[in-house]
């Protein structure tokens, strides 16, 4: 199978076989906003579940109990406070987190007194903690500053690097679907929204734009002098790049998401709730919407609005021309071919290494 | 790497330094405060105000005998304190209490330690402790130095009063003033009451238990204090000048009457409307009476941090005082600053109170490592399938990168104070995709440069010289990333930010100090250089399909080598140039293009091989040339 996907990598590396990933571009795009929509809708219903950090309230936890059923938790709270709806779930291999709305001090201490009874341990057992409603408000406007300051760097960055405004655009663009799809994950998951969640929504924005820029690097090498020649168009060489950076951009999800769902699934199934898992699942959703979007969408992106410039626009036309008159001539699979090669530049000289070499004369 | 490991283990061996990283709270367990400072009247709260309100909050808990307590300012608005295991309530009320200061008239002062007998009270019996100077307190006088005309306090030369009239000793001293009406602030009879003198003589401040601060006193009794440091301890009058009628206070070279700068190290205080009207009583009293009664102590959060004495002769009627002593830059800066946080009194407003249980911590920790461990291990895997023998080397160069992440966290667990929290080991495990990346883009550029014809030591040559950029400039992005959390962001997303920012960077350094070298050494050996079917080089499977010229006017085309069977699909296996552009044609391409012109007529692999030897045609040249090379 591994020589399957090698040969699979070099024909893709060469153009034998190529998929038309920048044609098909409307069908991506449409994807693209198709999820984005959904995503959109699950914001809103169910939307997004704050978790203790974002509400305010108090929080309990019980460690070493034997049984960690949950009902016995929620009465004792109960009793403790009559319209106090608890929610209880579970950490680890034996403890229980409980929280309440803010509570008084003497509740607090009662509500301890109350689940150290219900699970047979020690007061010492059960800590408890104060979480006011503006830490989590805090963390998330950092966050959000954080996430402007980002872009607005990143776009003067990438602006730099690619020489071109469009390919920071393209990025940013993918970004921002990657984000409200893994947003739109989160929502539909259900799972509470905690300082780790946003850490692992914060993570995805370096991730996919650090994958983004690989394939950029790809396309950008391959349009060098693109204007230069008239056998293949921007978007053909464009599709080249997305098509030769295949192997690496699938190779690469593989091996940044192994580890991530490793710790996914220990922290989903084993720890239960808390930092691990929930960061663990942004990262997961994320990158791979990440590795989709930087092949399927921030190229074409960019394609199409490069596209939309004079110079491209009217050699795409010549080129497009061109063909057809050659394929009026009569030599259609050659021009097929000439597209999809490697290089627009005859090869360089590799050195004098390359050269064959007499073999040293033994004596 | 190898300076690195060492200074850790010599660390280790002589110094507080661990072999492992410190814990932060969330696996370690502890209690953690999340204080918001609020200043009375909404004036903005300044980094320089926060840093002064952490220092108080740090002289109380060290003070209170907690260890390894943690704190830090969080995005320069709020406070953050980590105190490992759990701390008794007093110990969190300590921290919660607002920081006020105030000036209050210097009564008395002795040495630190308690008196058993009040009839031993008398400070000389002690004079060495109190005349020692301390590093924030200007003890050691210098009065020569102060004949500046509006300003002017020195610092006591050496306490010498006492708790001159020696309470008798009653069981239960009284606490009913000598008089009816204090005739002054500085009225000892009034305020030195035989239990203030009671507390004053029992009072021990080398026990660091008496210095935690944070009790303030009520401001019309007297109050007996320590320094911060333990060396003095005091009897203070009543408050006479709050701290918020401080203006202002600087620190600088001291300035003589003729405008030149002397080189003592001074602190000026600026005191408002209200503050220089009732300084200037202050100070016309003061001058009127003898050491120590003419020292003013500038209290802070209930512990003196300064009491410099009046200069002779001087009345300070414009509010500006300017305080001289045995000052370095630091300590007048320090003083400084403390006063000027006087002046604006904050209230620290709880956001959060947290406990973490150690267990839990452990748990999560444990497990996550073993998630850690899991995913390496298939990332292991995947690369071995993907790239045979190669893959060794993402695992060596992993190794190397995981070595060199764990040994630089250490150091700066120990030299930094860094904690590793469970958001950096989430960053931790997240870094492995990402290193392993590099190499996937370094590899896959390698192999790119080999499907284009090249030998395999000019791919590795030209395959770095693409993939370090490629890797540069993602890298780049990743920890502009990282920098703008770790600066912008708080809290849990900081830890993150870090571990990412530093595993970026440890990414390079792996990639162009121990990948590229060690690849630069592998493409000498015969398994590699060869393209040994397990290498992961393999020419033949990666199928240099461009063809390339192998001198003598003959084109190698790799096509045609050992894979014929797939010559006979419908698609041209050799990619040829059409007559479009043809004048950019190389030789090769032109010699190619006629072949594959040939085989659209006559159709047979062999037949249209312009190679002599379609064999192996590929792996020759290159295997003649390398041995050559290396024998």
């Amino acid at each position: 199978m591994a020589s399957g996907f090698a040969q699979w990598g070099n024909d893709l590396y060469t153009g034998r076989r190529s998929y038309d990933i920048v044609g098909k571009r409307r069908l991506w795009f449409l994807i693209g906003a198709v999820l984005v929509l959904i995503s959109a809708v699950l914001l809103v219903r169910p939307g997004l579940n704050p978790g203790i950090e974002f509400r305010g309230g108090s929080e309990f936890r019980i460690n070493e109990i034997v049984d960690p059923a949950e009902q016995p938790a929620i009465d004792a709270v109960t009793a403790v406070s009559e319209e106090e709806e608890a929610r209880v779930s579970r950490i680890g291999s034996n403890a229980l987190r409980v929280q309440t709305a803010t509570l008084t001090s003497e509740e607090v201490e009662e509500v301890r007194t109350a689940l150290a009874e219900a699970y047979d341990v020690s007061t010492d057992q059960v800590t408890s903690s104060f979480i006011g409603p503006t830490w989590g408000a805090d963390v998330s406007d950092k966050a959000i500053r954080g996430l402007l300051v980002f872009l607005g760097l990143v776009t003067v960055v990438m602006t730099l690097y690619f020489r071109n405004w469009r390919m920071a655009a393209a990025a940013l663009i993918a970004l921002f679907h990657d984000l409200v799809v893994t947003v739109g994950v989160y929502a539909a998951v259900g799972w509470e929204v905690t300082p780790a969640t946003v850490i692992g929504f914060l993570t995805i924005l370096g991730y996919s734009l650090y994958d983004t820029v690989v394939v950029f690097d790809k396309v950008r090498e391959n349009t060098v002098g693109v204007l230069d020649q008239s056998k293949a168009t921007y978007a053909e060489r464009a599709n080249l790049a997305v098509n030769q950076t295949l192997v690496r951009s699938i190779n690469t999800s593989v091996v940044a998401l192994l580890p991530v769902s490793a710790i996914l699934f220990v922290g989903a199934f084993i720890l239960g709730a808390g930092t691990l898992r929930d960061i663990a699942l942004a990262l997961f959703v994320g990158m791979a919407i990440g590795t989709f979007s930087s092949i399927f969408l921030a190229t074409p992106f960019e394609v199409a609005l490069r596209q939309g410039e004079p110079k491209i626009k009217e050699h795409t036309a010549r080129v497009l021309r061109s063909r057809t008159a050659a394929s009026e001539g009569g030599e259609p699979a050659l021009a097929a071919a000439a597209r999809a090669s490697g290089q627009i530049r005859p090869g360089t000289h590799l050195g004098t290494a390359a050269q064959p070499r007499r073999k040293p004369s033994k004596r | 790497m190898l300076a690195l490991f060492g200074s850790l283990l010599a660390g280790s061996r002589w110094s507080d330094a661990s072999l492992t990283p410190k814990l932060a709270l969330d696996l370690e367990g502890g209690t953690q405060i999340i204080l918001q400072p609020v200043t009375e009247n909404d004036e903005e709260v300044t980094p320089e105000t926060i840093s002064e309100a952490i220092a108080v909050i740090r002289q109380r808990v060290d003070s209170s005998g907690v260890a390894e307590a943690e704190i830090t300012s969080q995005g320069g608005r709020n406070i953050v304190v980590a105190l490992p295991g759990r701390p008794d309530a007093e110990t969190l009320a300590l921290v919660r209490t607002s920081a006020q200061m105030e000036l209050r008239p210097v009564l008395t002062v002795s040495g630190p330690a308690p008196v058993e007998d009040p009839a031993e009270a008398d400070p000389a019996a002690d004079p060495a402790a109190t005349a020692a100077p301390t590093d924030g307190e200007p003890a050691a006088a210098d009065a020569a130095a102060t004949p500046a005309a509006d300003a002017a306090a020195t610092p006591a030369p050496a306490p010498e009063a006492a708790a001159t009239p020696a309470p008798t000793e009653t069981a239960a001293p009284s606490d009913e003033p000598g008089k009816e009406a204090p005739d002054n602030a500085s009225d000892l009879t009034y305020y030195a009451t035989p239990k203030v003198q009671a507390d004053f003589a029992a009072l021990d401040c080398t026990d660091p238990a008496n210095l935690t601060g944070g009790v303030q006193g009520p401001a019309d009794r007297a109050l007996v204090t320590c320094d911060p440091d333990g060396t003095a301890k005091y009897l203070l009058g009543p408050v006479e000048i709050q701290g918020t009628n401080i203006a202002n206070a600087t620190s600088g070279l001291e300035v003589t009457q003729t405008g030149a700068t002397t080189n003592n190290w001074v602190v000026n205080m600026e005191l408002d409307g209200e503050g220089t009207r009732i300084f200037r009583d202050t100070t016309t009293r003061l001058q009127a009476l003898t050491q120590p009664q003419n020292q003013f102590a500038m209290v802070l959060d209930g512990l003196v941090i300064s009491a410099p004495s009046l200069a002779t002769g001087v009345i300070i009627s414009d509010g500006k005082a300017q305080i001289s002593g045995d000052f370095t830059r630091e300590t007048a800066a320090t003083l400084a600053s403390q006063l000027n946080f006087g002046a604006l009194p904050l209230t620290f407003e709880v956001q959060s109170e947290e406990q973490i249980s150690a267990t839990l911590g452990a748990e999560q920790l444990e497990k996550g490592l073993i998630a850690g461990l899991i995913g390496l291990g298939l990332v292991v895997v995947y690369s071995l399938f993907q790239y045979r023998a190669l893959g060794l080397v993402t695992v060596a160069s992993l190794i190397a990168a995981g070595v060199l992440t764990f040994g630089v966290i250490s150091v700066l667990s120990w030299t930094q104070g860094y904690r590793l929290s469970l958001p950096g080991v989430a960053g931790l495990i997240v870094a492995i995709g990402i290193t392993a990346d590099s190499f996937i883009v370094y590899f896959e550029r390698i192999r790119d440069e080999l499907r284009d014809g090249r030998t395999l030591q000019a791919a590795v040559d030209k395959g770095w010289e693409r993939a370090r950029q490629t890797i540069l400039a993602s890298d780049a992005v990743n920890f502009l990333a990282a920098i703008v959390l770790y600066l912008l962001a708080v809290g849990g997303v900081r830890g993150f930010a870090f571990t990412l920012g530093l595993t970026t960077i440890i990414d390079l350094v792996v990639v162009f100090l121990f990948t590229h070298p060690l690849m630069l050494l592998l493409a000498r050996t015969k398994f590699f250089g060869e393209g040994h079917p397990l290498s992961g080089l393999d020419r033949r499977r990666l199928g240099g399909t461009a063809p390339r010229y192998a001198g003598r006017g003959r084109v190698v085309s790799a096509g045609n080598a050992g894979t014929a069977s797939l010559e006979s699909t419908s698609e041209p296996k050799v990619p040829v140039t059409a007559g479009v552009g043809g004048s950019g044609q190389t030789i090769a391409q032109r010699r190619a293009a006629a072949a594959a012109a040939a085989r659209t007529t006559e159709p047979g692999p062999d037949a249209a091989a312009p190679d002599p030897s379609p064999g192996d045609g590929a792996a020759e040249p290159t295997s003649g040339r390398t041995e050559g090379n290396e024998h």
